[in-house]
Formats: structure tokens, sequence, C-alpha cells
């Protein structure tokens, strides 16, 4: 009998409001939470704009230690964490800690602190040999973003495997994907998973600049993400978080759980072409679609619903477009896609994740949230994006995928389980 | 179920470059940790570390890559490579498809991304790299060898402190079962920067002692904390079938065991280590009478000495098997420490030949263990079990066998 993996809890911080219910009415409505850098002074940067999310975590429950000594992406993984595993409805501390793991996804890890600390170590770079009496006592945890999974880790009180799975942009699709197969291979009965960034600093928004990714709308930062719109003119960065409790079917249903969906499929590629360009012919994306809807039993005609990864530059949407004709045939053109980012902006190694939760989100409500700031469709992307506004259809089976810097392309099957209403 | 065996070995350690030179020092038992040379270290207080020398990253790669990479992505570069040519493996021998790549990373590309930074803040944004967004992330190795050697197939970042360097031959272990015929796997690091350095001189592992022979002294009553080095390796792969298409093919050993836990915060619960070493055995379906060699984690730090030489003693019982810890002579590598001691442990095996622990006088005679101390012990190794260990509560085990 083989061991699946269904998703029976989620949590959620993420710009235009912190928890579920908030991110997915931001969704369900087509709203945009991009807005002009209230982070720091971004004056002296091209694109000025991000997805923030109103996080204050005093009042989302963390102590002044923990508040302190956690970088703000460790922050939110322990919010979300804490709402996906009282979603869940798991007893943590009745369960053998070493059946739980951990697997999260993160691009940048602890970026913003790094860079905090470096400021004034080096004082503003002057010096080259940066100064050890300035170092703070948990810069190593800063260092090296394992220590986030060490964090969530304590918080579930998990004692089986636990990693950080960082493959840029997809890390957030990967590490699920990975905590999948922990489950599916029985190393693991519950892992909780996802993904978590918030890169909104100087150094990132400044890597985005100098290739020139990132849209410089900063005039008009609410519709400046604009997936599939032939007046694009690139991503918006973003931050945020979504944890989601992994379960073994069994051991879903025999605490009656509710069962959100299941991760029918999961595979990733490598596009063996360019650190950050794309091939247009998508032929990659399209190999792990393939494949992922291989692992799911399910044929291209099942998928009812696309979640793009619609970061908001053309070769994306090129790219992608391609790889949904390639796989899905005549059944893509049937098929609503759209794109989370022009709502939340793209949070690199969390967005992967916040997409799933918001995929099954759109299970559970028979509705499929738009692409926003798609008014004026690129003639060239000839799918159905979903502009503006949801869309109800009852589907049973998404298609979510994702893409990033180093070549990493990755698609997840998401599936409705039968006999699993709340 | 499907088989994995390593057939390449790439390696870059402070006390050797390549299989053959690494293993004939390490034999020896050649310490490699001496005083920093690759910055000034007058104004920190940790003055000694493992730097792998004579690695001169032009002569291997095109100069291209040269303004795109960090340090640790040339020495992945140059591994991959090495790795390959000693599988054998030419282009197109295997579907590009076919081909998994699995690094672990620590901290990325840091003493790129401090050049960046500096320019950033001094200099302004205008001077930043178009290379940063990518030469400094977690994700860089195995991008770069990707697009390298073509490989189309599955590609994954592990980060999980020190014990990632195993995790990742583990997760493309996972690969290989679920159907690609070859993985490039491991890890290799380096973050010999002021900028790391005072990261790692923040995690409070560090030892305090500069002499570089009784620095760092793993189950020593003078344990004082660790050294930190460069280096890892990078192996090759796969299944018995797929070698077979290359006739001639050396098998070094094969993977038949993983397996990763992790410490609770809670004191009274046991740690993890001696559970994930049950477990990897386990799964390799081997009794514990069967390993002939224990490759410690060995962090040197007396509290985790402690609990290891405790797991070790649990599974094995009192002085019940060698163990060692050739990374004496290296430091520890980070995320490419654990790749290393599973390469050890493999040569180990095509040797026959356990490598020592150096500079340890006085083992703690309470740990019970027998410590492979000095000079190396030659004999039949059939089976060796490898322990990683990460800051933060992260364990990893491998049981490494020869193949038959």
């Amino acid at each position: 009998m083989s061991r699946r993996a269904v998703i029976t809890g989620v949590g959620v911080v993420a710009p235009g409001g912190i928890g579920t219910k908030a991110y997915w009415k931001l969704l369900s409505e087509g709203r945009t939470a991009t807005r002009n850098i209230t982070h720091f002074d971004a004056s002296p940067y091209r694109s000025r704009m991000a997805g923030e999310a109103d996080f204050d975590p005093v009042r989302e429950g963390l102590t002044p230690q923990e508040i302190r000594r956690l970088d703000r992406a460790a922050q939110f993984a322990v919010v979300a964490g804490r709402e996906a595993m009282s979603d869940s409805g798991i007893e943590f501390d009745q369960l053998d800690p070493g059946r739980i793991g951990v697997s999260l996804g993160t691009a940048v890890g602890c970026t913003t602190s790094l860079e905090r600390e470096f400021i004034v170590g080096s004082d503003r770079g002057r010096y080259w040999e940066v100064d050890q009496s300035y170092a703070v006592p948990h810069l190593y945890d800063y260092f090296t973003p394992s220590s986030m999974a060490t964090e969530l880790a304590w918080t579930v009180g998990a004692e089986g495997p636990v990693s950080v799975v960082s493959t840029g942009c997809t890390s957030g699709l990967d590490s699920v994907g990975y905590a999948a197969e922990l489950i599916m291979e029985g190393s693991a009965d519950v892992v909780v998973t996802g993904g978590t960034e918030a890169p909104l600093s100087p150094i990132t928004v400044v890597c985005f600049d100098v290739i020139r990714a990132s849209s410089t709308r900063n005039d008009d930062p609410t519709t400046a993400c604009r997936p599939f719109d032939k007046t694009r003119d690139g991503l918006v960065l973003g931050e945020g978080c979504a944890i989601i409790v992994l379960e073994e079917l069994e051991h879903a249903r025999a605490r009656g759980a509710h069962i959100y969906g299941e991760i029918g499929g999961f595979a990733s590629r490598c596009n063996a072409y360019h650190m950050t360009g794309l091939h247009p012919e998508g032929i990659e994306m399209s190999d792990a679609i393939n494949i992922a809807l291989k692992q799911a039993r399910a044929d291209a005609t099942d998928v009812g619903y696309i979640n793009a990864h619609g970061s908001g530059t053309k070769q994306n949407d090129l790219h992608e477009t391609a790889a949904f004709k390639r796989s899905l045939g005549a059944h893509a053109y049937k098929t609503p896609v759209s794109g989370f980012k022009s709502m939340i902006g793209h949070s690199l190694g969390a967005i992967g994740s916040l997409e799933i939760v918001g995929s099954l989100l759109a299970f559970e409500q028979d509705l499929i949230p738009p692409t926003a700031n798609l008014h004026e469709p690129d003639p060239e992307c000839d799918l159905d994006y979903t502009p503006l506004v949801a869309r109800e259809k009852k589907v049973n089976t998404v298609l979510t995928v994702g893409s990033g810097f180093g070549g990493f392309q990755s698609a997840m099957v998401l599936k409705k389980v039968e006999g699993a209403g709340r | 179920m499907t088989r994995a065996v390593v057939t390449g070995i790439g390696i870059a350690s402070p006390n050797g470059l390549g299989p053959t030179a690494y293993w004939r020092a390490t034999l020896h038992g050649e310490a490699a940790i001496k005083p920093i040379t690759r910055f000034d270290s007058a104004n920190y207080w940790a003055k000694i570390a493992g730097e792998v020398p004579g690695f001169e990253a032009g002569r291997h790669l095109q100069g291209r890559l040269l303004p795109q990479t960090d340090h640790m992505t040339r020495l992945t570069l140059v591994g991959t490579d090495w790795a390959l040519r000693g599988a054998g493996v030419q282009p197109n021998d295997i579907p590009d498809t076919d081909i998994a790549v699995i690094t672990a990373a620590t901290a990325g590309g840091y003493e790129f991304g401090q050049r960046e930074l500096q320019k950033l803040w001094h200099q302004g944004p205008e001077y930043v790299s178009a290379y940063q967004s990518f030469a400094w992330f977690y994700a860089v190795n195995t991008g770069q060898i990707s697009i390298r050697h073509g490989t189309r197939g599955p590609g994954a970042v592990v980060v999980s402190e020190q014990a990632g360097g195993i995790d990742s031959i583990g997760h493309a272990r996972r690969q290989l079962r679920k159907g690609v015929q070859l993985a490039l796997t491991g890890g290799m690091d380096s973050s010999l920067c002021p900028w790391a350095w005072v990261a790692h001189q923040a995690s409070g592992c560090l030892s305090r002692n500069n002499n570089p022979k009784r620095a760092y002294l793993p189950f020593d009553r003078d344990a004082s904390g660790y050294v930190a080095g460069e280096g890892g390796a990078i192996m090759v792969l796969e299944t018995p079938e797929s070698a077979a298409e290359r006739p001639g093919t050396r098998i070094y050993g094969e993977i038949v065991g993983y397996a990763s836990t992790f410490d609770s915060r809670m004191p009274s619960r046991e740690p993890g280590l001696k559970r994930a070493a049950e477990l990897a055995l386990r799964d390799a379906g081997m009794d514990a009478s069967e390993i002939d060699v224990v490759f410690a984690d060995a962090a040197g730090i007396p509290e985790l000495d402690k609990a290891e030489a405790e797991a070790i003693k649990g599974i094995f019982g009192p002085y019940g098997v060698p163990v060692t810890a050739p990374k004496t002579m290296t430091g520890r590598l980070f995320a490419g420490g654990g790749s290393l001691d599973v390469a050890s442990a493999i040569l180990s095996i095509y040797w026959s030949a356990i490598p020592p622990t150096v500079n340890v006088e006085n083992p703690v005679p309470e740990y019970e263990i027998d410590l492979v101390m000095n000079e190396a012990r030659h004999g039949k190794v059939k089976a060796a079990l490898v322990l990683g260990r990460g800051k933060g509560g992260f364990n990893s085990a491998m049981v490494v066998r020869e193949y038959r």
C-alpha cells in the first residue's frame, strides 16, 4: 500500500494581511498589496516597490527575546507555523516526535539581518576587515539559513528529518515536494513544510536592479506587477511565508482530519541553460509538469486550474505559456491560469508555498483567484489568464509551477481527496 | 530496491586535491591546519584554518566563469569535473534528463557577497556586480553544475548546517530510486573572508587555541572547539546498471543506508544522533556488528563529544568499533565536511585502511571508544558508518559498504 501525502493545516503571513483568512480575502477579491517600500529608504534604487507584510511581531505573540534573536523571515515561519499547527487540529505533543519532520524553503535566508549587521561591522563598507567586536551573538544563525528550520522544528517539536531546501525562487515548491517524499517513503508521518522569505533589504533590491529584472513603475506601485500584460516591465519583490502541515493520508483519516488536498505529484528540473535566463520553449518546465502529472495519475485534461509562476517578466510569460501548451496541448487553452505575484509580489523562496496554499483555498471555495493588473493582454500570451476578477469553478486538480535563478523549474499537482469534507 | 554506487570522487581538501593525493595525505596523518593566509587575521581572535592550497581556478575553469563565481563554486565545479572524469562519464553517455544534481550549502558564496555588500555600501548601488543575484545564493552550485554539464534532470540544494553534506547524498540516492540514472552530489564549501569569520567566531564553536596541533581535539580531555576549513567532496552516484554501461568503470563502494533526525530543545529528551545511526543501519538492513569503522562527527566540543561517544557506545558497546575523525587534519568543512567523510569512508573500504585521528593525545577514558589515533590501521573494511551533526540540532547518518 503506497503512502500518500495530504495537507491538513495551513498558515500564512502575506502582504495584505496576516493569516489565511486575510490572504484569501485579498486573492479572491483580486486586490493588490504591492506598494512603495517602507522598510528602508529605497530612494537610491531603480525599483522602489514591494509587497510588504504589515507584520507586528508583538501582536503576533512573539516574545521580546524571539524578536531580537530571529530574522524577520524566521519570525514569519514561527507565526505561520503556529497557525498551521492549530488549523491542522493535530495535538503535536501527542505524536511521536521522531515521526515529525520539517522542510522549509528559503532563497536568501536571513539576508536582511546579515546586511544590517554588515553595515555596523564594516562601518558602512569602509573596512574589508569587519570588526569582530560588533558581532551579535546570533550572527551565526543568520549566516546559515538552516537556523530557520531549527526554529520551526522547535515550534512543532519535530525530532525526525529536518532541513532547509534552498533552490532560489522554486524553494517554496521544492521544500513541499521534498516533504511529500519524506512522507511517501515512510521517513515521517507529519512534515511541517512551506517557505519563508523576508528579503526586502537594499542588497536584494540591488540584485534585481542591476539585471533589470524588476519593474520601474514606481509611480504606480499597486499595479506594477503585470504578468501576461503587454505593458509589463518586470517583477515586484515581496515578502511572506506559508507553512503547510503535510500528513500521511491514513494518519489524517484516522483522526478524522479535514483534508485540503493531496500532493499528487511533484518534479523539478534544471534547465542547463543560464543562471538567470529562460529558454522560450519551456522544455524543462514542461518535462517537470509531465512527470508531476504522471505521478499524480492525472491526464492533462484533468487539470482544472493552472497556478502560474507569473513573475511579470516577458521571458517568464513566454516560457511558461509555452510549457503549458507543450504539456497540456489543446487543453491548455481551456484551462484558467492565474498568477498571484500580480497581487502580493515575488517573495522568492516563499512564493511557491503561498501559491500552494492559495490553490488549496481555491479548491475549498470553488473559486479561482484572478491575475490582477491584466488589462492589455500580450498577444503572444494567448491562454486564459483569468484577468482581474475571480472566477467560480469547481476544480479537482490544480497544477502549480515555479521557475527560478539557477535554472530550476518545478511543477506540483494538487488533487482533491474524495470524502474529505469539513 | 534501486542500488546506489559511487563511481567518481572529486575532492578538494586542505590536505590534498583529488582522491589520490587526499588519501595518501590522510593515511599518513598529514594535517593541514595552518595560520590563515586568505585574509589578514591579525584583528580576529581565531587565526588558524584549513585552507585548500594550490588551487588555481584559472587553470581549470574558463575565464568567463571567474567573475561570476565565488571560491566555493569554483571548488565545486572543478571537483565535479574530476568526479565525472574519474567515473569515465563522457558527454552524451547518459540522457541529460537522467542526471540529477543535489548539493549541500551552508552560507552560499559568502566572500563574493561580502565584496558586493562592500561595494553597495561604500561605493553605491551602481557598482554591484550583475552576478550578485546568483553568485552568493545557496542554490548556486547546483545551478552552475547543471549548466556546465548540460544536465536537465532534478536539481536540489539542502541546507542543514554541517549535516548537509550527508543529507545531500541521501537525497541524491532518493532521486536514483525515483528513476534517475546518475546523480552528481555532495558539498564543497568555503567561507574564509572577514565577514564570514566574524560569524564563525560568533558561533561559539571555534577553538580559542591558535596552536594548529592543539586547537581541534575531538574526544580529548583538552577539547576546546573546532577549526574551520574549506573544501569537500563531490561524488558521482549512480545505479550499478548505469555504471555497467561503461565497461571498466571502477565502483568504489555502495551507499546502503541513510537517515536524519533532529534534537529536541527539551533537555529531558535524548539527542537524536543514536537514533539516526540506528535508522540508517535499519535502512541498510545491517546489524551493528557488520560495521568495521565509524567516521565520527567529532565536534571537538566536550558535551557534543560526550553525546556522540554515548551514541556510539550505545550501539556498538564499549570500545566496540574503531572510531576515527580524519577531519582533525583539515578542520571542519561545513557543507563539504559530511561529503568528504562519506568519500573517506568509501576510500577506506576501497583501499582497506582506516585513516587516523591526529593531534588527539588524551581521549577522555569515560567515553570508552576505540579511537584510531596517530597511525592508520590497515585491514579489510567492509562497511562504515558516517555520522554528522549540524548546529541547531541536525543529525545525519550514512552507511556505506563494499560493492558486491
